[in-house]
């Protein structure tokens, strides 16, 4: 309760992800991945984890890149928020990735946290877990046998739970190509005490002869996981960008979490529920410029 | 004699480089053979009596070398003291570790001590306590209501005391006067972050029944004190070293149930004894700060005349109380209640009350941020309510300069003052006008700008001992200095204070440096040992410099009058005529007939001519008990700037003019400032520690408690005013506080002015960004409804 010295554990350093995906099959769901450490250790230091064991992916080569993939961008896993911030690739391929990755939290822990460890931990103001909806991403997950890819919108199942199974390390994440004239920007109103989203909305667009033929939006912090605000999304595509499509998009920014925001010290379910609508706004107001920019 | 070469400038910190450079050693750095680590079984109840703790399962577990329930060893650990004590006041048992009954969630019931930091904190999920839940109560007005759950038998309705001070006849003032507004404050509870959390090592020799604390604490002498007097081991063969601590902010100015339980445990077991606490345990078992309600109100006339002020407060003083809690919202509190203004009437009523929550006490500032917020936020809702301008009412209520010494109405009296230069000069570094033209094209745009004023008076120098001891103080409030000259002309200055964080070692430094005319680097300070320092009192209230700073000048004096006997003795010269300026000592005409610093001081020890009956060496030491406090003031000015949308609110400018009498460091001085305005906004927009109702604390970590960061204020814009003090040589007065007295008032009028054309009179702290987005959102919802009736009523007459 109020100590900040984690339960014994054993750990591990494995050098390969099968290795690494073996080791989990072997302590059958007693052992944790660490990868940044930074959602996981504070867990462990207030003993809310106690995990048997630790396997440290840090001593797995080729996990941490960030690439060009058939127009689009792959990133390995352990690739920390400081290098996709400072990454030109990724702030031009998907600008809202980059904005999302340097609002996190502060500096030491953007040089340590990493997009793998985001996404797999799958808290509920996380910033990332939107932005990959919202880009449509592919995640890898691979385990000693197998290798297979998840679409973000399958990934984030309920409250901290992903689609990866007991086994599955999660290796890569794949942002297709967003194509010509697309926009993607992120938007979130951040917790005082720690920087994560009260309400974190991220929104991807694509605008052909002026007008908007795809929208993805993600929306983060406001309910029990990450969601897709397709209601939303649908208001927009076939009709011209502006302030009015905008506008009427934004009434219905998180309308699918209805019944569901959350409620907590740091906001009540209607200032979420209204903060869902300002910052489905705000992102697509930045995304819509971009792509028409 | 003054040289006054570094008395005024800003010196370097000398403390910096071994802070920085991790050179610095702080209680977790000390390791002593042998040496075993304690951890604390907490209760996670906020009420409940304990029926039975089994410790087998612990006792037994690795590494573990004995546990300890406070049936086990209550005896040796006695009770803990409140060190200020009020007329009619309830003094309740205060057990280390609690073994009847827990009162708030963190309240110690039982010890492990183990070989290992580890071993204790795995041992101490294996203490089986069974408690018996009873219900809690944790707002402090609702626990003196009838059928709130009772935490002291001997403080029925958990009131512990009620507080009186006033002066004139307020009431009669409110009937006679023109205007009275009224409203319900709420100052929440703030908990304390120093970066250093607590600690303490307690080592015990068998040999010679000394035993040693190493804590980290602002007052080491009185610890010691007190250790001695709750556990009965005799003073003498206590030490107490605060070595280099990490911040404090009041939060380690008291007696803690830890350093009493580490010395006594290292007794029974012979053997040195660690518990550090991590930032989760300091917020339930280190003392927060603030938490008043308050019903206040203002009198006063049309014409912008003030006529009185009253309050009504509720202060929450958690489970226990701590050693100075029930000075803070009654003394520092009740007798500035007027300000800097004529306020002939004054009322302040205040009830201590006992709740199920984490013992309150000070917290920067003490009691004068939430006097300064009553009455600067009555001044903008007077004002309001009079049609004037907020700048214009306090101006014209200003008490009128002095120089030496004004009673006021609660009966104290300020020392100097000369209110209206600080609020002119703040005012133009904001261009006011400029200001007000900006917020109407603004408010055009639907931008919500606004600007809030804080003018205020505080009291500083907490010492007077007579006075404090006649308020309730249950130690004297003196000061100390020891100056010890050595041999070869080095000044070692031993002072009764206890910075940490303060920079004591240069200011201090610069007066000595100044007044021995001897270069910096042959100055040390040596501080926070109770075996190397005479008794002290400590650092707090802003107090150092001008009750300790002087006495370390005395003693400077002292040294430097039997330097120049000695001098003139050499120099065959009756002692009036020796001048002693830059380090050297000359007789006034005669150019050949001059002695050197170090040729003086070599003189007082080889003792071979000295004059008769003169003893060798060359040492003073001082008592310094002021006859006043002292009272610095200022004006600061926020400007904010609210999202519409968002409700996010951005301090945009911040003005502060303060006026601390003489400054020994401006650099150091200006970085209280900014300490201090951060902490004032952080309590203006983001702090908060909140309870649920059965007494969980909901913002126990710094991810859910908000510290102002730097992306969460400004670039402070500062200056001073100097009107210096007759209470003390030096002139200063003490500049800790201002920041935190002055700041959280300007920015929430800030906040209430930005909305005010929307209707908006008050807000409470914190101005978090839901409450403002509420604000705005209610407040136009309900200027739509006028608007719409008015409409229908238009109709209706056509
Ligand atoms: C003070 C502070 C503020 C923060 N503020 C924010 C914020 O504003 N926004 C935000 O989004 N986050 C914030 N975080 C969280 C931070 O971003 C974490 O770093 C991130 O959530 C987890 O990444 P990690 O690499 O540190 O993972 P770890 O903590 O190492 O692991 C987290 C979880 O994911 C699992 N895991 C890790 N990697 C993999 C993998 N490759 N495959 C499968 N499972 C894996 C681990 O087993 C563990 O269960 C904050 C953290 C701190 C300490």
């Amino acid at each position: 309760m109020t100590t900040s010295i984690a339960s014994p554990f054993e750990y591990h350093s494995p050098e390969t992800v099968e290795e690494a995906s073996r080791l989990l099959s072997r302590y059958g769901g007693g052992a944790r991945l660490l990868a940044g450490g930074h959602s996981l250790l504070p867990l462990m230091k207030l003993r809310l984890a106690s995990p048997e064991a630790l396997i440290d992916l840090g001593r797995i080569g080729g996990l941490s890149y960030i690439r060009e993939d058939d127009g689009g961008l792959a990133i390995g896993a352990m690739t920390t928020y400081a290098e996709i911030v400072r990454s030109e690739l990724a702030a031009a391929a998907a600008p809202a990735l980059a904005e999302a990755a340097g609002e996190v939290a502060d500096t030491p822990v953007r040089n340590a946290g990493t997009i793998g460890g985001s996404l797999a931990h799958a808290d509920p103001a996380g910033d990332l877990p939107a932005v990959v909806l919202a880009l449509d991403a592919e995640l890898v997950a691979r385990s000693a046998r197998a290798s297979r890819s998840i679409p973000a919108d399958r990934f984030f199942r309920d409250f901290m739970t992903t689609a990866l199974r007991g086994n599955e390390v999660l290796t890569e994440i794949r942002v297709p190509g967003q194509g010509a004239s697309s926009g993607s920007a992120y938007a979130k109103l951040a917790n005082k005490a720690s920087h994560y989203a009260v309400v974190g909305v991220a929104a991807a667009v694509r605008v052909e002869d002026g007008v908007c033929t795809s929208a993805r939006i993600g929306i983060t912090g406001a309910g029990p996981h990450a969601v897709r605000s397709r209601r939303a999304e649908r208001i927009l595509v076939g009709k011209a960008p502006g302030e009015s499509s905008i506008r009427a998009a934004a009434q219905r920014g998180g309308v699918e979490l209805a019944g569901q925001f959350n409620e907590d010290v740091h906001a009540s379910a209607e200032y979420r529920e209204d903060m869902a609508r300002v910052f489905t706004g705000r992102a697509l107001a930045a995304a819509f410029e971009r792509a028409m920019g | 004699m003054t040289t006054g070469t570094t008395i005024g400038t800003s010196v370097i910190r000398r403390e910096d480089a071994r802070l920085i450079t991790g050179n610095a050693t702080y209680v977790d750095d000390i390791k002593l053979l042998g040496m075993a680590h304690m951890a604390i079984v907490r209760s996670p109840h906020a009420h409940a009596n304990i029926l039975n703790v089994d410790v087998t399962r612990a006792a037994n577990a690795p590494g573990v070398a004995a546990v300890f329930t406070g049936a086990d060893i209550q005896e040796q650990l006695g009770s803990l003291p409140a060190g200020w004590v009020l007329p009619d006041m309830k003094m309740p048992n205060h057990p280390p570790i609690a073994f009847e009954r827990v009162r708030y969630v963190g309240d110690a019931v039982a010890v492990v001590v183990a070989e290992t930091p580890q071993a204790a904190a795995d041992a101490v999920g294996l203490v089986d306590v069974d408690y018996e839940d009873l219900p809690a109560v944790v707002n402090a007005e609702e626990a003196t209501q009838e059928g709130a759950p009772q935490l002291h038998d001997d403080a029925p309705g958990n009131v512990d005391f009620e507080w009186e001070v006033g002066g004139g006849d307020y009431e009669a003032a409110s009937a006679d006067a023109e205007v009275v507004v009224r409203q319900r404050l709420i100052n929440q509870r703030l908990i304390p972050n120093p970066i250093e959390e607590r600690g303490v090592v307690a080592d015990y020799n068998r040999g010679t029944n000394q035993i040693t604390l190493w804590t980290s604490t602002q007052i080491p002498h009185l610890v010691r004190l007190l250790f001695s007097a709750v556990t009965g081991h005799p003073e003498h063969q206590v030490r107490v070293v605060a070595p280099e601590v990490g911040g404090g902010f009041g939060c380690k100015l008291y007696i803690y149930a830890e350093e009493v339980i580490c010395g006594v445990v290292a007794k029974i077991l012979a053997r040195p004894i660690k518990w550090i606490s991590g930032r989760q345990e300091g917020y339930l078992a280190t003392t927060h700060g603030r938490d008043h309600i308050a019903d206040v109100e203002m009198c006063g006339n049309r014409d912008g005349t003030i006529t009185g002020i009253k309050t009504t407060v509720y202060a929450n003083l958690g489970a226990y109380l701590s050693t100075f809690a029930p000075g803070i919202p009654t003394v520092l509190f009740g007798f500035t209640l007027g300000g800097p203004y004529r306020m002939p009437n004054v009322s302040c009523k205040v009830y201590g009350v006992f709740t199920n929550t984490t013992p309150v006490d000070a917290y920067r500032g003490a009691g004068r941020p939430e006097c300064t917020y009553v009455i600067e936020r009555l001044v903008d809702m007077f004002s309001q309510e009079v049609g004037r301008d907020p700048v214009a009412v306090r101006r014209k209520n200003f008490i009128p300069r002095f120089s030496n010494g004004h009673e006021v109405s609660t009966g104290v009296t300020y020392d100097s003052g000369n209110y209206g230069p600080a609020l002119d000069r703040a005012l133009e570094i904001l261009d006011y006008r400029g200001f007000r033209e900006e917020q109407r094209a603004a408010r055009r745009e639907g931008r919500l700008l606004g600007v809030g004023l804080s003018s205020y008076v505080e009291i500083c120098g907490i010492a007077p001992s007579a006075v404090a001891a006649s308020l309730g103080a249950g130690a004297g409030l003196w000061e100390s200095s020891t100056v010890r000259v050595h041999p070869t002309g080095k000044v070692a200055v031993y002072t009764g204070t206890s910075p940490h964080g303060q920079g004591h070692q240069t200011s201090f430094t610069q007066i000595a440096s100044s007044e021995l005319g001897v270069p910096l680097e042959d100055v040390e300070v040596f501080h926070g040992d109770t075996d190397k320092q005479q008794m002290g009192t400590g650092t707090f209230g802003s107090r150092s410099v001008a009750v300790g700073g002087t006495a370390l000048y005395m003693s400077l004096q002292k040294v430097v009058e039997k330097a120049k006997r000695i001098a003139a003795h050499q120099m065959d010269v009756p002692h009036r005529q020796v001048t002693f300026e830059n380090g050297v000592f000359y007789v006034e005409d005669i150019q050949e007939r001059q002695m050197s610093w170090g040729d003086v001081v070599g003189e007082a020890y080889a003792a071979k001519n000295l004059p008769p009956q003169m003893e060798p060496g060359l040492e003073a030491v001082t008592f310094f008990d002021p006859e006043n406090f002292t009272w610095p003031f200022g004006t600061h000015i926020a400007v904010v700037e609210v999202d519409p949308d968002t409700g996010e609110t951005k301090v945009l400018r911040y003005i502060a003019v303060d006026d601390v009498g003489n400054v020994i460091n401006p650099m150091i001085v200006d970085g209280m400032v900014h300490g201090g305005v951060a902490q004032g906004i952080g309590q203006a927009l983001q702090e908060q520690a909140v309870y649920s109702e059965n007494g969980q604390l909901l913002s126990g970590s710094m991810m859910d408690y908000a510290v102002p960061t730097a992306e969460d204020i400004p670039s402070y814009e500062t200056d001073r005013t100097v009107t210096p003090t007759r209470v003390n040589p030096l002139g200063v007065k003490g500049a800790g506080e201002t920041g935190t007295i002055a700041c959280s008032p300007a920015v929430v009028n800030a906040a209430v002015d930005a909305l005010s054309h929307l209707g908006v009179k008050h807000l409470d702290m914190p101005l978090t960004s839901e409450k403002m987005w509420r604000s705005v959102r209610d407040a136009k919802a309900a200027l739509r409804a006028v608007r719409r009736e008015r409409a229908i009523a238009g109709r209706a007459s056509n």
